[in-house]
């Protein structure tokens, strides 16, 4: 599948990521690059505007499968075994969230995930998270 | 001999919703993804209402992880808004009648939360409880616990450390402490005050 198809294929077919505007970036062998842009409806804090913690742990959650799918270990399906998120500080209103995930090592069940995101500030990270996902066997 | 008679039961349940009504709205995201909490006393349990929107997976079909983590972590942090400001609920200080979202409390910052999937998610409601296990002035400790159709049957639960926002109107005065520095200079003059010329 060229990378275009890919997607397409995966932001139409899963829902959250469509209703909550993701894109994909880029994609290369084990990692993805999202964006999710600044959208009114994420707020968690009103009187600042700033995102909520949970609309960025739901693109790195995506971003973090795109890559494990995009490893040469995994087969097409993926779920999430943990995934823990720290915020580093908080995004700036406004600004697109963008999110670099690595599968750094894969064994024939468990993939090891880590992911970082940045808004227009490349300097310090907004987030960054560690993730196991699980890979399916190979039919 | 006029012992304060109870509130009637009306006018404690109206003020308690009122004020956590208030809370719940203040959030966009919240209605973002469908969320709303139930109340017995001072115990919430948040309410993910199912849409098609929440799906992660088609094929099987299952809630989406991001949203799953994101359902956690307001649940966690809304109850821990919400036992922030009790006391000034019941006490009066908080007046529901005149609440809007720019009365509200700041929220809790999430400082780091790990979410552990235990089961993947149904395409139907799914509820959250959380238990403060700490909450000092600055820090606090979260645990927070999903379930769909059994309570017991968790699909999902997380633990997070959030930083509590600054109160204003309360000042607590520091909890005593030792003086590292002035330990410091008493071991210093101790020791003849041959340390000076590091």
């Amino acid at each position: 599948m060229d990378k275009e198809q890919f997607f397409k294929t995966y932001i139409g077919a899963i829902a959250h990521c469509s209703d909550m505007n993701m894109r994909f970036i880029d994609v290369g062998e084990g990692w993805a690059e999202m964006g999710l842009p600044y959208d009114t409806r994420f707020v968690g804090d009103p009187k600042t505007g700033v995102i909520h913690g949970g609309a960025l742990s739901a693109l790195m959650d995506s971003c973090c499968g795109a890559a494990v799918l995009n490893h040469p270990a995994g087969h097409g399906g993926t779920a999430t075994i943990g995934l823990r998120i720290d915020h580093l500080r908080a995004a700036t209103p406004g600004q697109e969230i963008t999110v670099r995930a690595t599968c750094y090592h894969a064994t024939r069940s468990v993939a090891f995930v880590r992911a970082t995101a940045h808004d227009d500030d490349t300097e310090t990270p907004v987030a960054t998270a560690a993730g196991t996902f699980t890979i399916e066997a190979k039919t | 001999m006029s012992a304060k008679r109870p509130e009637p039961v009306q006018v404690v349940k109206q003020r308690r919703d009122a004020a956590l009504a208030a809370l719940v709205e203040s959030v966009p995201y919240t209605k973002f993804l469908g969320i709303s909490f139930d109340r017995r006393g001072d115990e919430l349990t948040g309410v993910l209402h199912f849409r098609d929107g929440l799906i992660g997976n088609p094929w099987l079909p299952a809630l989406h992880g991001g949203a799953t983590a994101a359902f956690l972590e307001v649940t966690a942090a809304i109850s821990l808004c919400w036992s922030h400001l009790w006391a000034d609920i019941e006490s009066g200080a908080i007046d529901p009648e005149n609440l809007n979202a720019d009365d509200m409390p700041r929220m809790p910052k999430t400082i780091d939360i790990t979410v552990d999937y235990l089961r993947s998610g149904l395409p139907r409601d799914a509820y959250a409880r959380a238990r403060i296990n700490r909450q000092g002035r600055r820090y606090a400790s979260v645990h927070v616990e999903a379930w769909q159709d059994n309570r017991a049957r968790l699909f999902a639960q997380a633990t997070g450390h959030f930083l509590m926002p600054p109160q204003a109107s309360v000042s607590v005065p520091d909890a005593d402490r030792p003086n590292l520095f002035a330990k410091l200079e008493e071991a210093s003059k101790s020791q003849g005050g041959s340390g000076t010329d590091d």
